[in-house]
């Protein structure tokens, strides 16, 4: 096995505090933006009775979702013994930090009583999914530091792996309970499956790892160290798989319920007469997020092109964001099911599909969330050795003869 | 042992003491709070005891009315302002929570306490207060600036000699 | 009530007791006037309270009941900022077609006060919660605002407070960021016990529909039970399986 030299980035240039400026710039806004919300009330936000969780949800699921995933690097060389993940290890568990802390920070600041959130760590009810989510995510904190620790420290270095097993365990049921904060509501018909939780897993290794594969990209080009072909065509190829593995739980979602008359309202809502909220299902989730990534991940040429592996990764990106702004928001557009065979109307948009709007304190408070999470990482890694010196081929695999490198596979 | 503690009691009541007194450079001047006076000739539990515990009730009351249904008026907050904050007069505003003039933020502006009761609970009078004639009150005291460091000194030596 | 209550709560409860009436002098209780329960006595699970609503009697163009619920509870006119769909929800009337025979029907929606609630569930904090009499509340206390429990609700009947509120109801204190919904007009249940007579149901008397029947599922006895025993009912969104405390008649 090879020993790796980590070492902090500089940080010292002109274009690292650029950005580290702008993420604080976009942090101001979206404090400014939450600071409207907290102070006037939620009458300011698109949100309603009818849309009650709004774009900060988008974005805070789509953040939490995302961390679990990206923690799978980490996963792959500490408990399926893949030694070649090794060096991105360290990467890899920080930004599942950074992303569950902007995720929980756009999640918590959206609340109605912000201020209580003491409450919601002393008060439990233990029926609510939601209050194990709360336990769940910060024994995820927990767990990862622990396991950062185990890497780090060379004389722990004998825990990592079974450190790294707990906290694989401990993300795999993190993401079932997000799934399950959906596939609990019976009452909706865009949701009440028990499908969301493995849906919901799916979507946090497609959303993780793109969102490791850009970071690592980015932070390689900026510090110009080597980072080989290697490294890239193993996040590649495994990228795909997991844009694969997405559809395909999104392909059953669907035909279930399609299967069921009772739920070819909705259906026929996503996926025919929902207006923007189908334009995203089909053209920026299914082609733009998934079949355009697949084709740029897996053809001959343009799969071998890093500008269009991270293009691949942003559109993932992208895609998913639509397909968590479809589920949340447009699950809960579709009007309630409350008299089955009957048409409804009443003074508070009964039996219509209810109009939402994303405010921009809202759409800032999301980003916001985004801004968090990227400043933490480019903090972490300039004071802490997170970053290997070299990614180089011959680094990742001493084995490595090159050429061989496209077979790689999960 | 208990020699160490009750010294430290009095460290820690000087020290408080030194605090205010930093915090309240004049002493001529010394801001107080000026408590208005309730309704009636007494309150619910002696005024002593309200100025302690007055959050104890106002709990507990909170939770046993929330979830039992146990309405009795004594220590009600509704009530609490039926008493202690005046009706609004003819063309007037009411003295709303936040300013000094509202019984409960004279005080809590004071100490600095930030209570979030009234973003649900109405801020005034919404009924008839309570006539107490029994023996359980004690009168209220008119207006009498609370002057916090007396009471911490206050209560420490009393502890002290028990 | 207990014998042992000590002097200063017998007055305390006497003079409660002489403001509603119910007694003739300090400490003496005409409960069986009233049915109501002592003011220091918590609910209990021996009463489970529901309502019936008859849709025959439900007039379609009636908002008697919406009109008389935001008076008694303080809701509807003192949100200034909010949109309509952001504006407080506690009872709302519904009017239903059946898509396949035509027919036409009126009635309120609110609160159905399930037995085992769904807000209550996924509550993260137990802010929601079913008291033991039934009832289903939100402890403002407690509530973070979230909005989960309106997720789950499959009945629209939780509104979340977009705005600052002043000069509210004693009756229902409420306030931004929180959730609320129909209360059975609890402080009317606390105080007349089976004699209570909700906001809403006391305005459609009123106004000579008398389509509600309030009362205790629990109390074969009572007006209701004998009312869904005689003519029978059905709960909306049954299929659930949530057991509401309110049912309807007529559809």
């Amino acid at each position: 096995m090879n020993h790796y030299d980590y070492q902090e980035i500089e940080g010292r240039s002109g274009g690292y505090w650029a950005i580290l400026l702008a993420l604080v710039g976009l942090m101001a806004v979206a404090g400014y933006g939450w600071y409207l919300m907290e102070h006037e009330g939620h009458w300011i936000t698109g949100m309603s009775n009818q849309i009650v969780w709004g774009t900060p949800h988008v974005f805070a699921i789509f953040l939490i979702v995302a961390a679990s995933g990206a923690l799978n690097v980490a996963s792959i060389a500490s408990v399926f013994g893949k030694y070649q993940y090794k060096p991105l290890a360290r990467l890899s568990g920080l930004l599942a930090i950074c992303l569950l802390a902007g995720g929980l920070t756009v999640l918590v600041l959206d609340l109605g009583r912000p201020e209580r959130l003491v409450v919601a760590m002393t008060y439990y009810n233990f029926k609510s999914i939601f209050a194990w989510n709360i336990i769940l995510y910060n024994g995820f904190f927990a767990i990862v530091a622990v396991y950062l620790w185990t890497m780090m420290q060379h004389s722990l270095g004998k825990y990592s792996k079974p450190v790294g097993f707990f906290a694989f365990l401990w993300r795999l049921i993190l993401t079932t309970g997000t799934g399950s904060i959906f596939g609990f509501l019976v009452a909706r018909q865009g949701y009440d499956a028990a499908i969301m939780a493995p849906l919901f897993i799916a979507m946090s290794f497609s959303f993780g790892l793109a969102i490791f594969i850009l970071l690592l990209m980015g932070l390689y080009n900026g510090t110009r160290r080597p980072l080989g072909d290697l490294a890239i065509r193993r996040l590649k190829n495994l990228l795909g798989v997991f844009i694969a593995g997405v559809l395909y739980f999104v392909l059953a979602f669907h035909l279930t319920n399609l299967y069921a008359t009772e739920h070819h309202g909705v259906e026929a809502f996503i996926l025919r007469d929902g207006g923007i909220y189908t334009t995203l299902f089909w053209w920026v989730q299914i082609v733009l997020g998934s079949l355009v990534p697949l084709a740029l991940l897996y053809h001959p040429s343009w799969g071998k092109n890093r500008k269009l592996i991270g293009l691949a990764a942003l559109l993932v990106i992208i895609g998913g964001l639509a397909q968590v702004y479809v589920i949340v928001i447009g699950g809960q557009a579709y009007p309630l099911v409350i008299f089955p065979g009957y048409e409804a109307s009443s003074t508070f948009t009964e039996g219509v599909v209810a109009p939402y709007s994303p405010s921009w304190p809202e759409v800032m408070l999301g980003l916001g969330g985004v801004a968090v999470a990227l400043f933490m990482v480019l903090f972490a890694v300039k004071v802490l050795k997170f970053l290997p010196i070299s990614l180089a081929d011959n680094m990742v695999d001493p084995y490595h003869k090159s050429g061989a490198a496209d077979t790689a596979s999960a | 042992m208990k020699s160490l503690y009750y010294n430290n009691k009095r460290i820690a009541t000087l020290l408080v003491a030194v605090l205010l007194s930093f915090a309240l450079p004049a002493m001529a001047d010394t801001p107080v709070p000026v408590v208005p006076k309730g309704k009636g000739v007494k309150c619910v539990e002696p005024t002593d005891v309200m100025r302690k515990r007055h959050f104890e009730f106002i709990l507990h009351q909170r939770d046993a009315t929330m979830h039992e249904g146990i309405r009795t008026p004594q220590h009600s907050l509704a009530q609490c302002l039926n008493c202690h904050v005046p009706k609004a007069e003819a063309g007037q505003e009411r003295v709303r929570y936040g300013s000094d003039e509202h019984f409960c933020s004279s005080c809590h502006n004071y100490a600095g306490v930030t209570i979030d009761c009234f973003e649900c609970h109405n801020d005034g009078p919404t009924g008839q207060p309570l006539e107490l004639t029994g023996a359980e009150g004690r009168p209220t005291p008119l207006a009498q600036p609370l002057d916090l460091v007396d009471e911490a000194v206050r209560v420490a030596t009393r502890e002290e000699e028990e | 009530m207990s014998k042992d209550v000590n002097a200063t709560r017998r007055k305390f409860l006497g003079q409660a007791a002489a403001l509603t009436g119910l007694s003739v002098a300090p400490g003496v209780f005409l409960v069986d006037l009233a049915h109501g329960k002592p003011a220091d006595e918590p609910v209990s699970a021996k009463n489970r309270w529901g309502m019936l609503i008859d849709t025959n009697k439900c007039a379609k163009d009636c908002n008697a009941c919406v009109t008389a619920c935001q008076q008694e509870n303080g809701w509807g006119s003192n949100e200034v900022n909010s949109r309509p769909d952001q504006q407080a929800q506690w009872i709302r009337k519904v009017n239903l077609k059946h898509k396949a025979t035509g027919a036409t029907y009126s009635l309120p929606m609110l609160c159905q006060h399930c037995e085992t609630p769904p807000c209550a569930d996924v509550c993260p904090t137990g802010a929601s919660f079913r008291r033991a009499d039934g009832i289903v509340l939100v402890d403002k206390h407690i509530c973070i605002g979230c909005r989960y429990c309106m997720m789950a609700c499959p009945y629209k009947a939780r509104s979340f407070i977009h705005e600052v509120l002043q000069d509210q109801s004693v009756n229902a204190p409420r306030g931004k960021g929180t959730v609320e919904s129909c209360t059975l007009c609890v402080h009317r249940v606390d105080r007349d016990g089976e004699n209570a007579v909700p906001a809403c149901a006391e305005a459609c008397n009123e106004e000579g529909h008398a389509a509600f029947v309030f009362g205790d599922l629990n109390d074969p006895d009572s007006r209701l039970s004998q009312t869904l025993k005689k003519f029978g009912s059905r709960q909306i969104r049954a299929d659930l399986g949530l057991n509401p405390g309110i049912h309807y008649k007529g559809i």
